[in-house]
C-alpha cells in the first residue's frame, strides 16, 4: 500500500469543512508551529526535508525560504501559486477542491516561517469554482481561530485572500503572477531581482505551488527528517502525479518517490495500462514543457535502469535520452498518436500562451507553430526539419523567462526521438496517422 | 440584446459594497491590485463581455488610467471584448482534450450551432469558443460553460448538454463572487 | 565607493557600483559596445525583452569564477568587480544575435525604401551589422493599417519591434498615458484601444525614441530622405523644454526638428512639442553649426561593418 501525505483523507466526502478536516488532526501542524516553535525552525524543519518545489523547477523549498530579505523594513508576503496551468497537469485543482484546509493549513505553517502577516492565493480565473471552495474554508478557519489576529493566542496574525487570475498560462511563471496580483498585465520580469528580495509591491515575497505548501503540515507533524526517509537521493517525500492521455485510468495519485514508471503505467493502482490493449508509443512525464520520450526511453534509461519517478532518475541522460519530472503532468501516448500532430498542438498552446514581451518567444514560438501546422497538413519539405530544430535552439536559453524554454523543448525533443515520423510527413505529403 | 449589455453598469450598491470588500484585500494605494477581480464582476454583471465603457468605468472605480485597464483585459484570454451569447461554451482545445476527440467535439458543436469558432449564434443564443487548457486532461475532453466544468464529453452528451443551455435563460456569466 | 573592474572583449575598464555591462561597455565604445533596441538610459524600466544585446559573462566575479550559464541582457545585467565579458568575441553571442536580428525582421515588412526612417533606423543599422543576408521566413507578415495618434504622430504598428519604449516614455514624461501594448504575443501591439489621440507637450518624443519607423513626424512625411538633409545644432529659448534641438534642413528650409541624439542614438534633454512640430523657420532658432553625426546613420553609409564572426586579432584598441 502507498504512503498517502496528501490524499490520505481525500475519498472522505465533507473533508472541505473545518470540523471534518479538523476532526481528523488538521491544524496540528500550526498549532505546533505557533505555540513551541519559532519561525525559523520550522524553516529548519523544512529544510531538512529536503522538499523540493512542486510546480516543476524542483528548486529547495527550504532554501529558497532562506533567501527571503528580512529585516529592510518592509513587509514579506506568501503567495500560493495555484494558477496550474501546465497542460496534463490537474493535481492541485484536485488538492484544492478536496482538500481546502489543507493548502490553509500549510500556508499559516509556512507564513509563519517567513514571517509573513498577509497571504495571497493565486487561482487561475477558470477555476472560479476552486476559488469559491478555498474562500468557504479560509472562512471557516477565520471563524475558528486559525486566521486572523493573533492566531490561537500566540501573537502572530495571518490573513490570506484568494486572487484570481483570468486566462493566462504565464502566469504560473513566479514574476508574471505577482505583475498579475499587482493588476497588470502577465509579464515576466527581468531578474535579478528575484522575488525574495523585490517581489510584490517590491517587498520580499516567496512564491510556493499548491502541492508544495500542502506537504508542509506533515513535514512539521513529524519532522523533517522523518520526511527526508521517503522516497530516494535527492528527491524525497511523494509526488502527485496527473495521469492522463491513452490510459485505462486517468486521474491524480500520490506516488513515494521513486517509484518505477513501467509500474506507474501499467499497475492496476495506477494508470492500469494503456487503453483497449493498444501499445504504449511515448511519455511526456512532467507536464507539456518537458522532453518527449519514446516508450523504451520513458521505461527505462540508456543505461538499461530502470526510470523511476524521481528528479534524478527522469532527467537521468540529459535531454539526450531523459526528461524531467516537472510538474508531475504524465501524458501518456499510444501507437495511435501523430507525434507531429500533437507537437503543433503543444507549439500551438505556448505561441498562443506567449506574454509577448521578449521577441525570441513572441515570434519565435508563431514560427514554429506555421512550421509544424506546414508539415502536419502535408506543405512541409525536408529542410523545414532542420529550421524547425534551429528556431527552437535559439528560442532557447535567449529569453526573459522559462516559457521560452517550455516551448523549445517539446520541439526538440520531438524531432531527436520521432525525426523519421516528421520525415514521412514531408515524404508522404499527408500526415500517415 | 444591446438594451440588456449595461443593465448592472453602475454597479449597485451591494456589487460597489462587494468591490471595495475586495478593494480592502490589498494595501492602501495598491487597489490597482483589485483589477481582475473587478474585470470578472463587470464583465458578468455587463452581459458578459467588457465594452469601453465598462473599462473606462472601472477605471474610475480603481482611480487608474483606462490604458490601464484595456491593457489587462486585451491580455487575458477571459475577457470577452466583444459581445456574446447568453451561453458561451468554452472548449478546451490543448494536447490532452486533443488526445481524447476535443477536435471532434469543437467541430461538432459548429455543426450543431452553425457557426465557427469565435463566433455568436444570430439568434445570440449561443457563443462557441476554444480555450487552452483547463487543468482537467485525466477527464478529457472538457468543456466549460461560466464557472462549470462538463468533463469526458461525447458528441452525444454534448448534445444533451446544448438541449439544456437551448433552455437556460440567465447568462453563462455570472458574478463569480455571487 | 571604489571602482570595479570589468574586462569586455579584452578591454578592461573601471565602473560605479551598480552600472550594467552595457553601460561599462559604453565607456570603452566602440566596437565592443552591444545593440540595443529596447533599453533607453533616460527610461526607467526599459530593456531586456528584445535580446539584441545578449552577451557571454565568462567570469562572474574576482570571488566567483564560474561563468554564467546562460547568456545575459547586457542592459539589465549589473557588473561585479573582476567579471569578464565576451560581446564580439564570442562566437556563441554573434550567433544568437544574427538569430535575434533575424526573428526581429520576420514580421517586419522590410520597406525601407517608403520609410521615413531609413537612413537613421536602428533595425537596418543593426541588420547591416549583425543579421543574414536572406530570410527563412516563408509565412506571410503580420500587417496593420496606419493610424494617426494626435495632429502630429503617425502609428504603423507594422513596422513596430514592440520595444515598449514609446510607452515607458509616455508613462514617465506625461501622466496622462492613452496608449499602451495591447493583445500579447505575436498579437501584441501599441495601440489606444478606442480612437484617442496621444496629446501633450512632451508626445512627440515617443518619434524619437522609437528605434525603427513604426512612429513618425507627420510634418515631415515623404518630404525628403534623411541623408539629403543637413543637419544642425540649434537652441531656442522655450518655456516647456530646454529648447536644444536638431534642425534637419534643405537650404534654408527646416524640414523636421528633432531631439539631440547621443552617438548611442539616445535623446538627453526631451523637446516640446512647439519646437518640434511648429518651429519650422530658422529665425525660429539659433543657430549653432553643422552637428556630427554619429556612427547610426545612413549618411555615414557604406560604412557599415558586418560583425558576424569574432574580429581575427583582439585586443582591439579603443574607440575602434
Amino acid at each position: 500500500m502507498s504512503l498517502r501525505i496528501l490524499t490520505e483523507n481525500i475519498d472522505i466526502p465533507e473533508l472541505t469543512s473545518f470540523e471534518v478536516y479538523r476532526k481528523l488532526g488538521g491544524y496540528r501542524s500550526v498549532e505546533k508551529s505557533l505555540k513551541t516553535m519559532s519561525p525559523s525552525g520550522v524553516m529548519e524543519e523544512v529544510k531538512k526535508s529536503t522538499l523540493r518545489g512542486r510546480g516543476g523547477a524542483g528548486f529547495p523549498t527550504g532554501m529558497k525560504w532562506s533567501f527571503l530579505a528580512r529585516g529592510i523594513g518592509k513587509p514579506h508576503y506568501l503567495i500560493c501559486n495555484a494558477d496550474e496551468s501546465e497542460p496534463g497537469t490537474f493535481k492541485d485543482r484536485y488538492l484544492m477542491e478536496r482538500n481546502p484546509h489543507l493548502l490553509i493549513d500549510g500556508m499559516i505553517t509556512s507564513a509563519f516561517a517567513l514571517e509573513a502577516n498577509t497571504a495571497y492565493i493565486y487561482v487561475r480565473g477558470e477555476l472560479f469554482r476552486v476559488l469559491r471552495i478555498l474562500e468557504k474554508a479560509i472562512g471557516e478557519a477565520y471563524a475558528n481561530g486559525f486566521l486572523g489576529k493573533n492566531i490561537l493566542g500566540s501573537g502572530y496574525s495571518l490573513d490570506i485572500f484568494c486572487h484570481p487570475g483570468a486566462g493566462a498560462y504565464i502566469c504560473g511563471e513566479e514574476t508574471a503572477l505577482i505583475e498579475s496580483v499587482e493588476g497588470k498585465r502577465g509579464n515576466p520580469r527581468i531578474k535579478p531581482p528575484f522575488p525574495a528580495i523585490a517581489g510584490l509591491w517590491d517587498c520580499p515575497t516567496v512564491v510556493n505551488n499548491v502541492e508544495t505548501l500542502a506537504s508542509v503540515p506533515w513535514i512539521i507533524n513529524n519532522g523533517g527528517e522523518e520526511y527526508a526517509k521517503i522516497g530516494v537521493w535527492k528527491s524525497t517525500g511523494t509526488k502527485l502525479m496527473s495521469a492522463c492521455g491513452h490510459i485505462s485510468k486517468p486521474g491524480v495519485y500520490e506516488v513515494k518517490m521513486g517509484l518505477p514508471v513501467e509500474e506507474f503505467i501499467y499497475s492496476e493502482e495506477y494508470c492500469g495500462g494503456i487503453r483497449k490493449g493498444n501499445k504504449l508509443k511515448a511519455v511526456i512525464a512532467g507536464g507539456s514543457s518537458v522532453p518527449i520520450l519514446p516508450a523504451d526511453l520513458i521505461l527505462k534509461t540508456a543505461a538499461g535502469e530502470p526510470r523511476l519517478i524521481t528528479y534524478e532518475s527522469l532527467s537521468e541522460g540529459g535531454f539526450e535520452t531523459g526528461t524531467m519530472l516537472g510538474s508531475g503532468g504524465f501524458i501518456v501516448m499510444d501507437n495511435t498518436t501523430c507525434i507531429v500532430k500533437n507537437l503543433w498542438n503543444f507549439t500551438r498552446f505556448y505561441r498562443h500562451e506567449s506574454c509577448g514581451q521578449c521577441s525570441p518567444c513572441r515570434e519565435g514560438t508563431g514560427w514554429m507553430e506555421k512550421v509544424l501546422y506546414g508539415i502536419e497538413n502535408g506543405e512541409g519539405k525536408m529542410p523545414d526539419i532542420d529550421l524547425l530544430e534551429d528556431v527552437a535552439k535559439n528560442i532557447e536559453g535567449h529569453t526573459i523567462c522559462p516559457l521560452g524554454d517550455a516551448a523549445a523543448w517539446p520541439v526538440r525533443s520531438a524531432i531527436r526521438h520521432f525525426r523519421s515520423e516528421f520525415e514521412e510527413h514531408v515524404k508522404l505529403k499527408k500526415c500517415p496517422f | 440584446m444591446e438594451t440588456d449589455q449595461h443593465k448592472q453598469i453602475p454597479f449597485n450598491d451591494e456589487t460597489l459594497a462587494m468591490v471595495n470588500r475586495i478593494i480592502g484585500r490589498y494595501p492602501e494605494g495598491r487597489q490597482k491590485s483589485a483589477l481582475i477581480p473587478l474585470l470578472h464582476i463587470a464583465q458578468a454583471e455587463a452581459g458578459g463581455w467588457l465594452s469601453p465603457e465598462t473599462m473606462d468605468y472601472v477605471a474610475s472605480l480603481l482611480k487608474i488610467k483606462p490604458i490601464e485597464v484595456y491593457e489587462v483585459a486585451t491580455f487575458y484570454t477571459m475577457f470577452n471584448l466583444k459581445p456574446v451569447g447568453n451561453c458561451t461554451i468554452e472548449v478546451c482545445r490543448t494536447g490532452p482534450c486533443w488526445l481524447n476527440g476535443a477536435e471532434e467535439i469543437v467541430s461538432h458543436l459548429e455543426k450543431k450551432l452553425h457557426i465557427r469558432v469565435g463566433e455568436t449564434t444570430s439568434d445570440g443564443k449561443f457563443t462557441l469558443k476554444t480555450v487552452e487548457c483547463l487543468a482537467a486532461c485525466g477527464n478529457a475532453p472538457v468543456i466549460q460553460v461560466g464557472t462549470a466544468y462538463h468533463e469526458n464529453m461525447t458528441t452525444e452528451s454534448v448534445d444533451l448538454l446544448l438541449d439544456e443551455w437551448r433552455e437556460e435563460t440567465s447568462p453563462s456569466y455570472q458574478n463569480p463572487y455571487k | 565607493m571604489s571602482l570595479l573592474k570589468v574586462t569586455i572583449d579584452n578591454l578592461d575598464v573601471e565602473v560605479e557600483p551598480g552600472t550594467t555591462i552595457l553601460n561599462a561597455a559604453r565607456k570603452i565604445g566602440g566596437r565592443v559596445v552591444p545593440p540595443a533596441m529596447c533599453y533607453y538610459s533616460g527610461l526607467k524600466g526599459t530593456g531586456g525583452k528584445c535580446r539584441t544585446c545578449l552577451v557571454k559573462v565568462s567570469k562572474s566575479s574576482a570571488t566567483d569564477p564560474r561563468p554564467m550559464p546562460k547568456l545575459v541582457p547586457s542592459c539589465s545585467t549589473i557588473v561585479q568587480d573582476g567579471m569578464i565579458v565576451q560581446n564580439i568575441t564570442s562566437p556563441e553571442v554573434l550567433e544568437a544575435r544574427k538569430h535575434i536580428v533575424e526573428i526581429l525582421l520576420i514580421n517586419h515588412p522590410l520597406d525601407c525604401p517608403i520609410c521615413d526612417q531609413a537612413g537613421e533606423c536602428d533595425l537596418q543599422n543593426l541588420s547591416y551589422k549583425h543579421g543574414l543576408a536572406d530570410t527563412r521566413y516563408e509565412f506571410e507578415r503580420r500587417t496593420f493599417e496606419k493610424i494617426d495618434i494626435g495632429r502630429f504622430i503617425q502609428l504603423h504598428m507594422t513596422r513596430c519591434i514592440l520595444c515598449y519604449r514609446c510607452v515607458y516614455l509616455a508613462d514617465q514624461l506625461t501622466d496622462k498615458r492613452v496608449h499602451g501594448v495591447l493583445f500579447r504575443g505575436d498579437n501584441s501591439e501599441i495601440s489606444t484601444f478606442i480612437e484617442n489621440v496621444v496629446e501633450n507637450d512632451f508626445s512627440g518624443n515617443v518619434i524619437d525614441v522609437c528605434p525603427v519607423g513604426a512612429l513618425t513626424d507627420k510634418t515631415f512625411r515623404f518630404k525628403s530622405r534623411v541623408w539629403f538633409t543637413k543637419p544642425y545644432d540649434a537652441h531656442r529659448n522655450c518655456e516647456k523644454c530646454e529648447g536644444k534641438a536638431v534642425l534637419w534642413m534643405s537650404g534654408t528650409d527646416v524640414l523636421r526638428v528633432t531631439g539631440r541624439k547621443n552617438e548611442f542614438g539616445e535623446v538627453e534633454d526631451f523637446i516640446c512639442n512647439e519646437c518640434r512640430f511648429e518651429k519650422k523657420n530658422t529665425d525660429d532658432w539659433i543657430l549653432e553649426g553643422p552637428r556630427n553625426i554619429s556612427h547610426s546613420s545612413v549618411i555615414s553609409q557604406n560604412l557599415y561593418e558586418l560583425i558576424n564572426e569574432p574580429p581575427k586579432e583582439p585586443p582591439f584598441n579603443k574607440k575602434d
